[in-house]
């Protein structure tokens, strides 16, 4: 018998959340997600870094409405050019008379595009070269593992460099360059799990029942070693926007005229004295947005796995 | 007796212990240096620019190209081309760079000395006031300092580098005038003195120029505090989740039991402790530092590694673009090798 | 009696947590002179706080309250962090539980030695260095001048808790709590370290607060037993009169040791009455 009276007292939401005797799969999991919720909400840094992704999503999934200009197409050249943040700019002009808010606007589904596409990308190459060389372990894991740290060895920056500068500059290679860059440490962590997995009863039960490896991994391996790389893929994300930015800088990333937020900081370093709000502006948004995935990480470690917390 | 018998017979398991140790270690050092030429020659193969009539030019008429093109080996399998550019590699021959025309090693140990000697300072910075902002942190937990030295991490985890570098140059240089702008020196004070060691302090210091020297150190001084402050952001958050560690730990009671001032709990009890540790997130931090350098050198103009690896980019000098890649890369291998070397040293329990 | 060296009254060790708080230690009254007192009690009983309150060393979100703790005369709740410091070490000592954890990991055993013998007395490297190595003998280190080198990881758990005896009572204090100093050693080990520890403490005439949970350990080897139990001290009595226990909690502590002569199987259990903890 489930859900006896003794408990279901104190009715309402709140009460069947908590319920030390969740009814489905489905009660004990919501219930879970509103502790961690609880948790999480109690942190105010973490909560803004939600905040600013959130601000992130919407400003991306609505920069058409948003915008108050064309991001690409500028104003009157003569009058309109380098203009200080004033009442019709909010935050200023560049030198091609465009208005710099629009384009932050409009640069954010640049910064989203880049960092969902390199998640979706890099987690799964991740987690399947993690998951075999733990589970299969001997010869496949020593080879899999020399090549992770083969990568690791490089510093990411200077290694998506010198992809990018073989694949030619342009958003869809630098987002390639920065998965290739990416994975390892996702590697290395769904490795750690499976190890610790491996050697578990259940697995030998599977095992038992004459499940083939392939099946194994992905079916049981991988699911279990899924929370802990989401967790370091959203710890990443604010490192992948910088790279993707520093790219962006050197003029290797998104190319003119669409309004990267990197390549804002680049154009605008050509007026950094006189003009100093073209390069202010896109590198203050780039500077909130990671800010906002590292505080959102944070919380969402302090949460997810509290005795990393210090 | 029996227990001098027994460490006698240790001994010489400790020797045998070693020495595999070693021959590991060594292997593992192979194989990467190893792979990152793998990774770079695969990456000069992938290049959709043509080599051959980046030499010849497009109008060359077939015979010439197909010269041009056995003279540059790529007439053979892949897996020669691969051991020719491994032997090549080794001897440190990595073509000659278009842009310069000199050979891409000659390129890369004229810039060398300007990375190492701009993320060095950065490091020393970075050190010098991480360590003890992370132990301030950790000691005076959950309080204001703790609060900032939070704040001051995550915002360095957060901040684009060329960007920060940017508003340093429009606040100190430009507005202030506190510092010397891009460049390492003066072009006036550049005569003043003879590069040897190739670190331009060393070398106006040793030789007297203290002119030199000064202009030289208002020119390192805004990139330098830059890269330390990105240091500095990930020492004090690894130091102070060290010393949370540590300071939880019986041996920090009991040495307080012993009578012992705080100060020396904290820093000659639970420091030396994290000090273990730390020695690994200081080499990694040079070695980020090495990253960070690519982008600060393009906007301070520092003639050193990163600079060169971005000014070969944009003129598609792939000899050049990969020397440094590896040189860069395997600076990266042979600081993790030190830091694994320090941790033994500074580690009773790893001898 | 003389002037009791150590006086507590109506002691509380009290913990501020997120979820409210906590109560380890509720009123525990005692007083010491140069004897052995021994303090009784389950994990989580405040026995552990008890020892560590009266050095000062109630961890950060603890707060201690007492109408009087006090050593030698001595307010320890009001004294400086000066006073408190010389007293540290210097006239009341601490033998903790794992040598493991209780020795820094990174000094030699010497080092730590020398380092608790200067910082109470004004004394050479060469004078410290002796006291350490007649010290290391006087815990009965087969070899002082071996051991004096060796860092914590290379010498065994029982020469790790003499050489821990050893550093903590180089000063010479006047009273040395005692933590648990054997459970984390085998049997064998543990009776010679508690043979040198009886040695020493009647050698030098100190007072001794011995905690542990081995009651039949404690009222072997201390003169006077406290029963601790959820915070209080539940009974008080003499270790040889310790038959003549009152409180069914002691009794039942009791009951619970096997004994060779009457066989009783199975062993009774305790049974613990929530009203013993209002």
């Amino acid at each position: 018998m489930a859900g006896s009276p003794a408990f279901s007292q104190p009715t309402g939401l709140r009460a069947w959340l908590l319920s030390p005797e969740p009814t489905s799969r489905w009660q004990a999991r919501l219930g879970r997600f509103y502790l961690g919720w609880r948790t999480f909400t109690k942190n105010p840094l973490a909560v803004m870094g939600l905040g600013i992704v959130v601000l992130l999503i919407v400003v991306a999934l609505f920069a058409d409405v948003l915008a108050p200009y064309s991001p690409v197409i500028g104003g009157d050249l003569r009058t309109q050019r380098l203009l200080p943040p004033n009442e019709t700019f909010w935050l200023g002009t560049d030198d091609q008379a465009r208005d710099i808010l629009s384009r932050i606007i409009h640069g954010s589904r640049i910064t989203l595009f880049v960092v969902v596409l390199v998640s979706i990308i890099a987690t799964p190459i991740g987690l399947l070269v993690g998951t075999i060389a733990g589970y299969l372990g001997g010869w496949v894991d020593t080879v899999l593992m020399r090549i992770t740290d083969i990568f690791l060895a490089f510093p990411r920056l200077v290694l998506a460099l010198a992809f990018v500068a073989a694949l030619g500059p342009g958003i869809e290679n630098a987002v390639i360059a920065i998965a290739i860059t990416s994975w390892p440490p996702y590697a290395r962590i769904a490795r750690a799990e499976t190890l610790m997995i491996r050697n578990s009863d259940f697995i030998a039960a599977v095992k038992l029942q004459g499940a083939s490896t392939p099946r194994i991994i992905l079916g049981h391996v991988i699911p279990l070693c899924l929370s802990s790389v989401i967790v370091r893929v959203t710890l990443d994300m604010a490192g992948i926007i910088l790279t993707a930015a520093g790219l962006g800088f050197l003029g290797l990333g998104a190319q003119p005229p669409s309004p990267e937020w990197g390549a804002m900081v680049a154009t605008g370093r050509n007026y950094l004295i006189d003009q100093w709000w073209v390069a202010a502006m896109p590198g203050l948004a780039i500077f909130v947005v990671s800010l906002g995935f590292n505080l959102l990480g944070d919380g969402l470690r302090d949460v997810l796995d509290p005795k990393a917390a210090k | 007796m029996a227990s001098s018998i027994a460490n006698g017979g240790g001994g010489h398991d400790a020797l045998r212990f070693y020495l595999t140790k070693t021959a590991q270690f060594f292997l593992v050092l192979a194989t990467t240096l190893l792979g990152l030429v793998a990774v770079t020659f695969i990456i000069g193969r992938v290049v959709p620019i043509d080599p051959v009539l980046a030499i010849v030019g497009d109008r060359a008429p077939a015979h010439v190209y197909e010269r041009a093109r056995q003279e540059l080996g790529l007439d053979l399998p892949l897996i020669q081309q691969f051991w020719i550019y491994l032997k090549k590699a080794v001897t440190g021959d990595f073509g000659n760079s278009v842009l310069t025309t000199n050979p891409v090693m000659t390129d890369i140990a004229n810039a060398f000395p300007a990375t190492f000697e701009l993320a060095t300072l950065g490091t020393i910075i970075g050190t010098i006031i991480g360590i003890p902002l992370g132990v301030l942190a950790a000691v005076k937990r959950g309080t204001l300092i703790d609060q900032v030295v939070r704040f001051l991490g995550l915002a360095g985890y957060s901040i684009p580098i060329f960007w920060l570098g940017l508003m340093g140059l429009l606040l100190f240089y430009a507005k202030l005038g506190w510092v010397a702008g891009p460049g390492r020196i003066d072009v006036t004070y550049s005569y003043l003195y003879t590069p040897i060691t190739g670190i331009v302090l060393i070398d106006t210091a040793m030789q007297g120029q203290w002119d030199a020297f000064w202009n030289a150190v208002s020119h390192i001084l805004l990139p330098a505090c830059l890269l330390g402050y990105f240091s500095l952001a990930y020492i004090s958050r690894m130091t102070r989740s060290f010393m949370l560690n540590e300071l939880a730990q019986e041996y920090v009671i009991a040495a307080r039991v012993k009578g012992l001032s705080e100060m020396r709990v904290i820093w000659r009890h639970a420091l030396r402790n994290a000090a273990v540790p730390l020695v690994t997130v200081i080499a990694l931090s040079y070695a980020n530092l090495l990253e960070g350098s690519v982008l600060t050198e393009t906007v301070f103009a520092w003639p050193g590694l990163g600079q060169y690896i971005t000014n070969s980019l944009q003129n598609a000098d792939m000899n050049a673009v990969l020397g440094g890649t590896l040189a860069i890369g395997t600076v990266f291998v042979l600081l993790n090798l030190v830091s694994d070397l320090l941790y033994r040293l500074l580690d009773p329990r790893t001898r | 009696m003389m002037k009791p060296l150590l006086e507590v009254e109506d002691l509380h060790v009290r913990f501020h947590l997120r979820t409210g708080i906590v109560e380890a230690v509720r009123g525990v009254s005692f007083q010491l002179g140069r004897e052995r007192l021994g303090i009784v009690g389950e994990s989580g009983s405040g026995k552990s706080q008890t020892g560590r309150a009266i050095l000062g060393l109630t961890p950060p979100p603890g707060e201690v309250t007492a109408k009087r703790l006090a050593f030698d005369g001595v307010d320890l709740l009001t004294a400086s962090k000066r006073t408190l410091r010389t007293l540290r070490g210097g006239r009341i000592s601490m033998v903790m539980q794992d040598p493991k954890y209780s020795l820094n990991p990174v000094m030699t055993i010497g080092e730590q030695i020398i380092e608790a013998y200067q910082a109470h007395a004004k004394a050479s490297r060469a004078e410290a260095r002796d006291k350490a190595l007649a010290m290391l003998e006087a815990v009965k280190m087969r070899d002082p001048v071996r051991v004096f080198s060796l860092y914590p990881h290379e010498v065994s758990g029982g020469m790790g808790q003499r050489a821990m005896i050893a550093m903590m009572l180089v000063t010479d204090p006047d009273l040395l709590i005692a933590d648990e100093p054997t459970s984390a050693l085998d049997v064998t080990v543990s009776m010679e370290v508690l043979r040198i520890l009886d040695e020493l403490v009647a050698e030098r005439g100190m007072g001794l607060v011995f905690i542990s949970h081995d009651l039949k350990l404690v009222s072997s080897f201390c003169d006077r037993v406290l029963v601790m139990y959820a915070g209080r001290v539940v009974e008080e009595l003499e270790a040889r009169n310790l038959h003549e226990a009152k409180h069914p909690y002691t009794q039942g502590l009791m009951r619970c040791l096997p004994t060779l002569a009457n066989d009783v199987r199975p062993l009774p259990t305790l049974n613990r009455d929530p009203s013993w903890a209002l």
